[in-house]
């Protein structure tokens, strides 16, 4: 998704987070050790293998007897057999614990999204944020697929072949061994470059995802600026870094495998020389040297293995700290413990009790607001740009809490009732309708199933919005293709009126809306809110005045404060702020020199 | 081979001496490989990265030529995944997968010589099972790549989910639909479990039936070889020496398998790569030569040129009976309109009549039939891109603004290297009264927009899209019902600002509101692709039109308001 997201930070390996990840295992500890099993078991058999081969050559072939061969190749088809249940049984075991784990992590982190504050939404972009539930997820997933567990695997294979080594003739182990600083050398050297060229390859790679993402998007604007030369020199420069940086990655790369390789080379020439002195001098069998030779050779692929363990545990590491950074996000809009219960049936009697609010430290949008909407009352707020309309309303609904002050509801402080019940009460309308994919009735009742289809239609029909759904080619079973692209804004408009109505609140909401549509739409549009707001208390923002004229009372909110409050006619007869805003949205004729 | 010696030697009894000889051979036959095995990867490796690079710039600039029209029938989504993960697997086609080809080639001959060389029927014998495994990668390789499809479907489906869920918090909060919202997530989050355990069943038999295969080869060389070495056919070290070579020829087999499946895929993603790459550009210059879209250098050279035009355009518009459509959908029908150079002219309609789509015509971003659009009597189709986009200053209703800073995102049509480019920002921002609002902002015009920076409220980005277009000192400024999230008191300023700058150049104002577009030298009024109107306020105020409708109806509340 977006560039920053992906910046690896902090160390490679904490404990702290590694404890924590390791708790998401818990669940799954059969399965575990059904999968530790299973390594065990496959680990023993593969190791049989090149001990067969020394039985048969210093049994059969050292003796000459034909006889002892289809035994002996009888036990190590058995070994293949057994090799493969075991590494099947551990393979399937282990993903199946990743992917459940993934699953678990994902509702984890999903339900905290869906309790955390909605101020946290405006730190933190969608796209920022979908990245913690998809590719982060995924990163943790490869830790424990292909790392915790099968590093038990790689860790146990090689002990057992050292212990195999040791065994077998412990002075040709050691000389053997005798390469393995070599290795950890070269790995370590690996490891440590392999990883910083892993980060700026990421970055780069940020940084054209970003890049595009935006070019993309703003094509258009590209285009009519001009600007297709300079966009595509800077395009050309990240994608050149990008490139470099995946070139000097490749350096190491091309070292480790080859060194490796060699150092193979060297532990064989190694076993050869000494070993083979052995063989002279009788301490050892051929047998013997050719398992040993063979169980080398296995020695190296865990090796390999661990070393590419590194990029996964580094980045399950990075992912996992974002990961629990937001699952360990605190909320602070949470309903009460105990919750008041609110007297019965609802009234809707709304009272703003010197509210302060501000979204940033002091930066107060909302300075000591009181006012006091009686149940039933319709009361519009108006004001310029800014002036702290929209946030009236989040605190109504509890997106945000006051900062002092206080909001009742029927008597209560909302702060005291339980979070649903609250909100319960309201239908929320906003400019910017929110349609989720669907079917048209979908979007009007969503998750509520105690919604039914007449309810559905006759909210739609009492909006007027049943006109236009009845004239898509599915009613109301119609598809909402890419969150309504297809519907107009008024279209839209209606659809959420009609949402609003079939949830039938006490309290309606609206926020701006009916700001953006044509005279005509905006009359359909009128009406339906008429339906809306019969019998019951209304709170409604509007740039547009003609909208509020005929409501009971009119708030004037001005630089956080209620400056005017009133009905239409007393407003303008103040000739106060209300009348300016008046005098400037509906100018006479008479005032047609203010132009140049 | 080295390894044969040597065992056959030590059945016969050797010297020490003789035994390092073997070490060291053994060691400088390794080193050597691993020095050809490190130019190889560095080579065919960087190339690949090379290659990806000049893919990706070559995707990139043919996008920059791309109509308006394409970006809305392909999503984002999908022309960034073309430029990352199909590329990425077009790259793994062109590197490794031939480096491991190469490998698997030489690999291959070698050992199977040698084995040949040593024992034909041995040979014969252990090579039985090894069809198997390159069949077997193949098919699991393909059926993996199948669930594998499906799981990716079932992950943007999740991605859709929470996409959708995240950016309506506010409306789910407030009807309280969390715990549907759970549940819709669980299911989508079940089924792409459900379609991993399938891929597991599968996956999981990959890499173990590989060992079983390749170890049905070890057994057969270990039952029949021994008996071969028993019966005096082939000595001790051969028969090491032939189980070693085995050993070399699994990781062929597998590669072999593996590289058919990078091969197959990088090819599927290039077909779609070239999708795009193949798309001819619509609109594009038709006479400067430039027929196949335009290279980056040629597209560089172009707007050097652009400064030195711009001027000889006067900013006279005509449509001459134009008629346009989207596919099917006609959209605007037999437009003929004149608009004098340095008039302020207005388009008045409903949604969906066409206004937005009269503009963006006149900069190309739809291309209109020839013959139907002129600026300055010349057909728009007949100016260069750059000439014509230059003269055109450009505000539409949803602008975007860019993640960069706000003097950069005002001074983007500007030239970077002018020396007065902070000036005219300065300028431009005054004009669009963004002035105030960065006063405000604690970094001024170096205060970053977007996700990293600050989020501009509707209005400022309005503003900032405005004082962008003021700054190119455009002879056409477009408002395409740009002042609509700007509250009545500043627009009014604003229009007031623009009067003076715009005087003596051509405005094109699109708007709702009346109050806006009343003292516009000339009015038009589009109601479904048609002009049905045009003159002053008070003419058409006179005919009594659909003009004089909407007037009366906004009157009437003014009216109604003021009794």
């Amino acid at each position: 998704m977006s560039a920053h997201d992906d910046e690896i930070l902090g160390k490679a390996y904490d404990a702290g987070l590694m404890r924590r990840l390791l708790q998401y295992l818990r669940p799954y500890w059969r399965q575990v050790l059904v999968a530790l099993a299973a390594i065990v078991v496959g680990a023993a058999a593969e190791l049989a293998q090149p001990y067969l081969f020394k039985v048969a050559i210093d049994g059969s072939i050292a003796t000459g007897q034909v006889t002892g061969l289809g035994r002996l190749a009888a036990l190590y088809f058995l070994t293949l057999v057994v090799g493969f249940a075991a590494e099947y049984g551990q393979t399937w075991t282990v993903q199946l614990i990743g992917q459940r784990i993934m699953f678990d992590l994902r509702m984890a982190i999903y339900d905290h999204l869906q309790r955390l504050d909605v101020r946290y939404y405006d730190r933190n972009p969608v796209g920022r944020l979908m990245t913690r539930v998809t590719s982060d997820v995924d990163a943790i997933n490869e830790l424990f697929t292909s790392g915790v567990i099968t590093v038990f695997d790689d860790v146990l294979m090689l002990v057992s072949i050292v212990v195999m080594m040791l065994v077998m003739n412990w002075r040709l182990a050691l000389v053997a061994f005798s390469v393995l600083p070599l290795i950890i050398g070269v790995t370590q050297w690996f490891r440590k470059n392999a990883r910083t060229s892993y980060r700026v390859v990421r970055g780069w790679v940020a940084r054209i995802n970003a890049f595009l993402q935006e070019h993309i998007t703003g094509m258009s604007t590209v285009q009519l600026f001009n600007r297709e030369a300079l966009a595509f020199a800077r395009f050309d420069e990240i994608d050149r870094g990008h490139r470099d940086a995946n070139v000097d990655s490749i350096f190491y790369y091309a070292i480790f495998y080859p060194a490796i390789e060699a150092i193979s080379a060297l532990a064989s020439a190694l076993i050869i020389w000494y070993g083979g002195g052995s063989v002279i001098s009788n301490a050892l069998t051929l047998g013997a040297l050719v398992a040993f030779l063979q169980y080398f050779q296995r020695f190296f692929r865990p090796i390999s293995d661990l070393s590419e363990k590194f990029n996964v545990l580094q980045s399950a590491m990075a992912s996992s700290e974002r990961i629990f950074k937001l699952i360990d996000e605190p909320i602070v809009v949470r309903a009460p413990d105990v919750a008041v219960v609110r007297p019965a049936p609802a009234a809707g009697h709304i009272v703003f009790e010197g509210a302060w609010f501000a979204y940033n430290a002091e930066d107060y949008v909302l300075r000591d607001v009181s006012f006091e909407v009686k149940p039933g009352e319709r009361v519009g707020i108006v004001g310029a740009t800014g002036s702290g309309k929209t946030t009236l309303i989040n605190l109504l609904l509890r997106f945000y809490d006051v900062q002092r002050g206080r909001i009742t509801v029927d008597g209560v402080d909302i702060r005291d009732l339980d979070l649903a019940d609250l909100r319960g009460m309201f239908s929320l309308v906003l400019q910017d309708v929110h349609l989720f994919s669907g079917t048209i009735a979908d979007n009007i009742r969503l998750g509520n199933t105690s919604i039914d289809d007449d309810r559905v239609r006759r909210a739609a029909e009492a909006v007027h919005a049943d006109a236009f759904i009845n004239r898509l080619p599915g009613g109301y079973a119609s598809p909402v293709a890419e969150r309504g692209a297809t519907l107009s804004v008024g279209q839209k408009q209606l659809l959420s009126f009609a949402r609003a109505l079939a949830f039938d609140p006490r309290v309606l909401v609206l926020d701006e809306a009916t700001a953006s549509v044509d005279t005509e739409t905006e009359t359909l549009i009128g009406d339906a809110l008429r339906v809306l707001m019969a019998d019951r208390t209304t709170i409604a923002i509007a740039h547009r005045l003609s909208t509020i004229q005929d409501m009971d009372k009119i708030l004037v909110l001005h630089k956080g404060q209620v400056r005017e409050a009133g009905t239409h006619q007393q407003l303008l007869a103040e000739r106060g702020i209300y009348f300016k805003l008046f005098e400037l949205q509906y100018r006479t004729d008479t005032k047609l020199e203010l132009k140049t | 081979m080295v390894l044969r010696y040597a065992v056959d030697d030590l059945t016969r009894g050797v010297t020490r001496a003789k035994l390092l000889e073997y070490g060291l051979l053994l060691m400088a036959i390794g080193l050597v490989g691993g020095v050809f095995r490190f130019l190889m990867r560095r080579i065919l490796m960087s190339a690949s990265r090379y290659i990806e690079y000049d893919i990706r710039n070559d995707f990139f600039a043919r996008l920059e030529t791309l109509p308006l029209a394409y970006f809305q029938e392909h999503r984002t989504g999908d022309l960034m995944s073309r430029a990352t993960n199909d590329l990425s697997a077009v790259r793994m086609m062109i590197g490794p997968s031939v480096m491991y080809s190469a490998n698997t080639v030489l690999t291959f001959i070698v050992a199977l010589t040698m084995m040949l060389l040593i024992d034909a029927r041995l040979t014969l014998w252990s090579l039985i099972p090894l069809p198997l495994v390159s069949i077997s990668v193949k098919y699991f390789g393909s059926a993996i790549h199948k669930r594998f499809e499906q799981i990716q479907a079932q992950l943007s489906d999740i991605s859709a989910v929470v996409q959708e869920s995240l950016s309506g918090v506010r409306v789910i909060r407030a009807y309280r639909q969390e715990a549907a919202e759970m549940e819709r997530f669980r299911r989508s989050n079940q089924e792409y479990l459900d379609r991993n355990r399938q891929l597991i069943t599968i996956q999981g038999f990959f890499f173990p039936s590989m060992t079983f295969f390749m170890g049905l080869g070890t057994l057969l060389v270990l039952r029949f070889g021994s008996r071969e070495v028993i019966l005096g056919r082939i000595t001790l070290g051969q028969f090491v020496a032939f189980s070693v070579y085995l050993t070399m020829l699994s990781w062929p087999m597998i590669a072999f398998g593996w590289v058919t499946n990078m091969v197959q895929r990088g090819l599927a993603s290039w077909k779609r790569m070239a999708e795009v790459l193949d798309v001819e550009p619509t609109i594009r210059d038709e006479t400067a030569g430039l027929k196949t879209g335009a290279t980056p250098v040629a597209a560089a050279r172009r707007s050097d040129v652009a400064q030195d035009f711009s001027p000889a355009i006067r900013g006279e518009i005509e449509f001459r009976d134009l008629t346009f459509s989207y596919g099917t959908t006609p959209v605007l029908t037999h437009v003929s309109a004149r608009i004098e150079a340095g008039q302020t002219v207005a388009l008045v309609g409903m949604t969906g009549s066409g206004k937005s789509t009269l503009i963006s015509l006149l900069s190309r971003l739809y291309e209109p039939p020839s013959g139907t659009v002129f600026i300055d009597g010349v057909d728009v189709r007949d100016l260069p891109l750059h000439v014509l986009r230059s003269a055109i200053g450009v505000v539409p209703q949803e602008p975007f603004l860019f993640s960069d800073t706000l003097e950069d995102n005002v001074a983007f049509g500007l030239d970077p290297s002018d020396e007065h480019r902070h000036q005219r920002v300065l300028d431009a921002a005054a004009v669009a009264r963004l002035d105030k609002d960065v006063e405000a902002f604690p970094k001024a015009y170096d205060t970053l927009v977007g996700e990293r920076g600050i989020t501009l409220s509707g209005g400022q980005k309005q503003r900032t899209a405005i004082a962008r277009a003021v700054a190119i000192d455009p002879r056409i400024l477009i408002l395409d019902d740009a002042l609509s999230a700007v509250d009545t008191y500043t627009e009014e300023e604003i229009l007031g600002r623009l009067r003076g700058v715009m005087r003596a150049r051509t405005s094109i104002i699109v708007s709702h509101r009346i109050s806006t577009v009343r003292d516009a030298d000339r009015i038009f009024v589009l109601r479904e692709g048609q002009i049905v109107e045009q003159g002053t306020h008070d003419e058409l105020i006179g005919t009594g039109g659909l003009y004089a409708e909407l007037h009366r109806k906004q009157l009437l509340e003014e009216e109604l308001a003021a009794s």
